[in-house]
């Protein structure tokens, strides 16, 4: 089948399978920047906007976006443009093995879209969705609230 | 094996002052992954998709124990999409073990690509390649499978029963002089050191008491994945998530039959490893498909997969013993483990060797004993996992501590704190507890173990401890446990580096060393950076590529920083000695001679004492294209008989609810020493992932089966890992000092977060409530049942 959509502001054009799911339909188009953690919808690592809220895209089938605005990593930031988001992530060392990471760095973003200024219990309820082994979550923390500090300051 | 204590032995204290001159070490540097990581950029083995690569699908064994009477695959092999299906009638059959071990590897070989007889539910029985995942998926169902069913044996207990089911009962198994396979020991050991029994008859009091730790899966992010394929040369390329490619691609060689020369190990970005890629898991699969079919090939567990057939931490049961004077000297410490590694023997020796190695020392005694028996089940296989025993061991040994000091009447802070090694102190039983042989002696240098205490001690403020709640529904308690480690295992891990220098004054450093989200690329081009005196852009790594980066024997043991890093110094070592000499030959040219061993290296060039500098760039240009031409390059290789244990102190505070039985951290300390925090950052880091994954051991994480060894708490619904919601809230203190047997002074840090929380939160609870929990993990359930039975007690007392 068919499907019409908005990635990352482009509007494309997709054949997909209709048991297909958004993940691999994304990354069949070269954004490898969602991840397959658990295809379960449990782990995080496939997070992608729909519609500026956040889904785990390994259960969102691709049809269901048919019409639809996605949002994927690369669609926050490029190597000459680094993502306020990201900066704070990097600084913060919240970047381990970094499997996690994008899927983080999505819901960190659909976070300060509508709270710009996240208490640390909003950034734990935020990053909750999102497993990660490495980093015990507490530079994760630190790097969301960093990122809010960071975005306000590039709106001003 | 005889290695002396070195003659120029020291404790580093003279060389603390040393840290404050480094440029890059101690700093924290940008990571060199960090941008492209957060950035989603296709770095793991998964991000290449490959024209006509295949897909598999594993079939697993539905029974805990049986025979395979027949496979008939014809329909499977008749399916759309269908290429081939292999099992164990159609590929070699060599016995291995897949733990990614030094050569040889002191785990038994009990395994082979597909086995006869099936010992697990999720063992390998046939595997399917296709053109797509989902025509592979829906031939399994069509693969026609006889099974003989076996009695299986569920408990550790059971197997050493007399006459209980052989589960290993194939000719080809072989392993170490005490395997033994007909009684279903996988591994065993028995240690004295001093008379033990003198020493317990001594004793004041002696204490026994059983300790039960359980199953712990690693829940890497990214799954076990391997994508293999013929390159021009028609060389076999393989792109898996590994944390040992050197150990994979000699492995692969022997079971594949094939040269190893014609293997390429590849390492991308691995998304998490934890000990669980270091098992040689799944790549023979997809290699034995594209040698077979000439294509590229994939395969990539599920989570579900994950869980029930790829490894999990060893669980024990362990009898500690103490024996220790009234003033609370301790003189005696037995440890008696029944280890069970499942189905296959994955480091079934050397985990539990572990368990008594991190642990025993930490407290002086006169005598020592530990006996280990690890058993075969018919249950998912244990393996490597972060800690490597330890978390194990910690729990029995810490709580056991805690108990000692409460029959003593005596703080069990200031208890510890009397009996524990020190600077300048040997390790009774490093030469006792090899690496499946007679390990090295080993005496300790560095050591601020003391100041872990202190300093976590008043983080923690363990002085609040008698006034804390102790009525209500809600208590609250605080805990502390006192934890070592190893750097690198003595004698047998080594790293090598190689690096060369460029036209710019930047250089290009190839390791072996795995970098799998452990930070070791920044740390190994820190080391780097700092010996050639350039800022930490100007080295380029990189790492683990068996045709393109020398030998390493793997991410594992909290080697890197200590072992391979120690590599990287070297080679770079030769190379800052190079570039003096051709400066020197530079200068003498143009008539104005000195000696190398009057320059120095600093900031990007070789400078002489009066001032003058010629930059690496313009030394590079001259040794390339006009004078002397050679490549200024060198490699460096490092081996040590030094294991410096890391130390630290961790402390809970937990609150408890005793109407639902739940326990929440409030806040944890941990503070370390780690010898010079090479990147201090990444050290918190690693202590802040390390200890929320024992959080969940101590807490919430097990394996749940039914009665015919089914794993059914098999998807993260189900098994529950530590989220943001549940981490505590956390201080870690990198505690100063130097280690010289290390590079710039580092221990290691990886490893020994993860053997505290386990201890300290059930010594929490333990001060809490006043029940003691000896066995993992401290579920609402367990908690609850627990404090209505003390209740009842209380009641009954107060009736009567």
């Amino acid at each position: 089948m068919k499907i019409h959509l908005l990635v990352n502001g482009e509007p494309r054009e997709w054949e997909c399978e209709v048991h297909e799911f958004l993940t691999e339909a994304l990354r069949r188009h070269g954004l490898v920047g969602t991840k397959r953690g658990c295809e379960d919808g449990a782990c995080g690592a496939c997070a992608v906007l729909l519609d500026g809220r956040e889904v785990p895209s390994c259960i969102v089938l691709a049809a269901q976006a048919d019409g639809h605005e996605i949002t994927t990593i690369e669609g926050l930031g490029d190597p000459r443009h680094v993502h306020p988001i990201q900066a704070a992530f990097v600084a913060a060392t919240a970047v381990q093995c970094g499997f996690c990471t994008p899927g983080m760095v999505v819901a960190t973003k659909e976070l300060l879209d509508h709270n710009p200024t996240p208490s640390a219990a909003d950034a734990r309820r935020r990053l909750a969705g999102h497993y990660c082994r490495c980093t015990g979550q507490i530079k994760p923390i630190q790097a969301v609230l960093d990122a809010a500090e960071r975005v306000k300051g590039a709106q001003t | 094996m005889s290695t002396p204590i070195p003659p120029n032995w020291d404790t580093g204290a003279d060389s603390l002052d040393r840290i404050d001159s480094y440029q890059v070490v101690g700093r924290n540097e940008t990571r060199v992954d960090a941008l492209k990581l957060a950035q989603g950029r296709g770095s793991f083995t998964d991000d290449i998709d490959l024209p006509g690569m295949l897909h598999l699908k594993m079939l697993w064994s539905p029974h805990a124990h049986a025979r395979i009477r027949s496979i008939d695959t014809s329909a499977a092999e008749a399916m759309p999409g269908v290429v081939m299906v292999l099992h164990h009638g159609n590929v070699s059959r060599i016995p291995y073990t897949t733990a990614g071990q030094g050569h040889p590897e002191p785990s038994p070989y009990d395994q082979f690509i597909f086995p006869r007889k099936v010992r697990f539910v999720g063992d390998r029985v046939a595997c399917v390649a296709a053109e797509s995942a989902v025509q592979a998926a829906r031939a399994l169902a069509k693969i026609r499978v006889e099974y003989e069913v076996l009695e299986p044996v569920l408990d550790p207990h059971d197997a050493l029963r007399p006459g209980a089911p052989v589960i290993h009962d194939e000719p080809e198994a072989f392993g170490l002089p005490d395997y033994d396979k007909a009684h279903n020991i996988a591994a065993a050991m028995h240690v004295e050191h001093g008379d033990v029994d003198a020493a317990f008859a001594e004793a004041d009091l002696v204490l026994e008491r059983e300790y039960s730790v359980p199953y712990q899966h690693h829940a890497t992010a990214e799954p076990h994945i391997a994508i293999t394929w013929l390159d021009e040369d028609q060389r076999l390329v393989v792109r898996v998530a590994t944390q040992v490619p050197f150990h994979s691609r000699r492995i692969l060689a022997r079971i594949l039959d094939f040269p190893l020369h014609r293997i390429r190990v590849v390492k991308p970005r691995v998304g998490g490893g934890f000990g669980g890629k270091q098992e040689i898991l799944l790549e023979d699969l997809p290699a034995l498909v594209t040698l077979r079919s000439g294509r590229p090939a994939r395969l990539c567990l599920t989570r579900a997969e994950e869980l029930a057939s790829s490894r999990t931490r060893h669980p024990q049961i362990l009898s500690w013993k103490t024996g220790v004077m009234r003033d609370g000297t301790l003189v005696a410490q037995e440890l008696r483990v029944l280890a069970n590694t499942g189905a296959y023997g994955a480091h079934a020796l050397t985990v539990q060797t572990c368990t008594a190695g991190k642990t025993l020392p930490l407290y002086k005694a006169r005598a020592y004993r530990f006996d280990m028996k690890t058993v075969y089940t018919n249950l998912p296989v244990a393996g490597a996992f972060r800690g490597y025993g330890g978390p194990q061991g910690f729990v029995a040994m810490e709580c056991h501590m805690d108990e000692v000091a409460e029959k003593l009447g005596l703080d069990p802070l200031e208890f510890r704190r009397r009996n524990l090694i020190g600077p300048g102190h040997d390790n009774a039983l490093a030469q006792a507890l090899g690496e499946g042989k007679e390990g090295p002696p080993q005496r300790i240098r560095s050591c601020a173990i003391q100041e872990c205490i202190d300093r976590g001690k008043a983080a923690i403020g363990w002085d609040r401890r008698d006034r804390l709640r102790s009525t209500g529904p809600i208590r609250r308690g605080i805990g502390m446990s006192c934890l070592m480690h190893g750097s690198g295992i003595p004698g047998v891990d080594m790293g090598s580096a190689h690096v060369k220098l460029n036209e710019d004054g930047s250089f290009n450093l190839h390791v072996g060393a795995t970098d799998i989200g452990t930070g070791s690329d920044t740390i190994l081009s820190q080391i780097a950076a700092e010996t050639l005196a350039v800022p930490l852009e100007k080295v380029v790594i990189y790492s683990s590529d068996t045709d393109h980066t020398p030998f390493d024997t793997g991410a594992y043991a909290s080697s890197t920083t200590f072992v391979s890093g120690a590599a990287v110094k070297k080679a770079c070592e030769g190379v800052a000695r190079q570039l003096r000499e051709a400066a020197a030959e530079m200068w003498r040219v143009e008539g104005d001679p000195c000696t190398p061993e009057d320059l120095h290296l600093e900031r990007g060039a070789v400078r002489r004492p009066d001032g003058r500098s010629l930059s690496y760039g313009e030394i590079c240009l001259s040794t390339f294209y006009t004078h002397d031409q050679h490549q200024i390059m060198d490699h460096g290789s490092h081996m040590t008989f030094e294991c410096p244990p890391p130390f630290a102190a961790h402390f809970a505070e937990v609150e408890v609810d005793t109407e639902t039985g739940a326990i929440r951290v409030l806040r944890y300390v941990a503070a370390v020493d780690c010898g010079v925090p090479i990147h201090p950052q990444s050290c918190e880091g690693q202590t802040e992932g390390g200890v929320c994954t024992s959080l969940g051991y101590a807490l919430s994480e097990d394996f749940i089966f039914n009665d015919a060894g089914r794993l059914l708490n098999d998807t993260y619904e189900d098994y529950k890992i530590p989220t943001a919601l549940d981490v505590p809230e956390f201080e870690t203190i990198l505690v100063r000092s130097y280690e010289p047997a290390g590079p710039y002074g580092a221990k290691s840090v990886s490893e020994i977060p993860t053997d505290g929380p386990g201890p300290t939160i059930a010594n929490a609870v333990a001060h809490a409530l006043g029940i003691r929990f000896r066995s993992l993990p401290l579920t609402p359930e367990k908690v609850r049942k627990a404090w209505l039975k003390k209740e009842e007690a209380r009641q009954r007392e107060t009736e009567a």
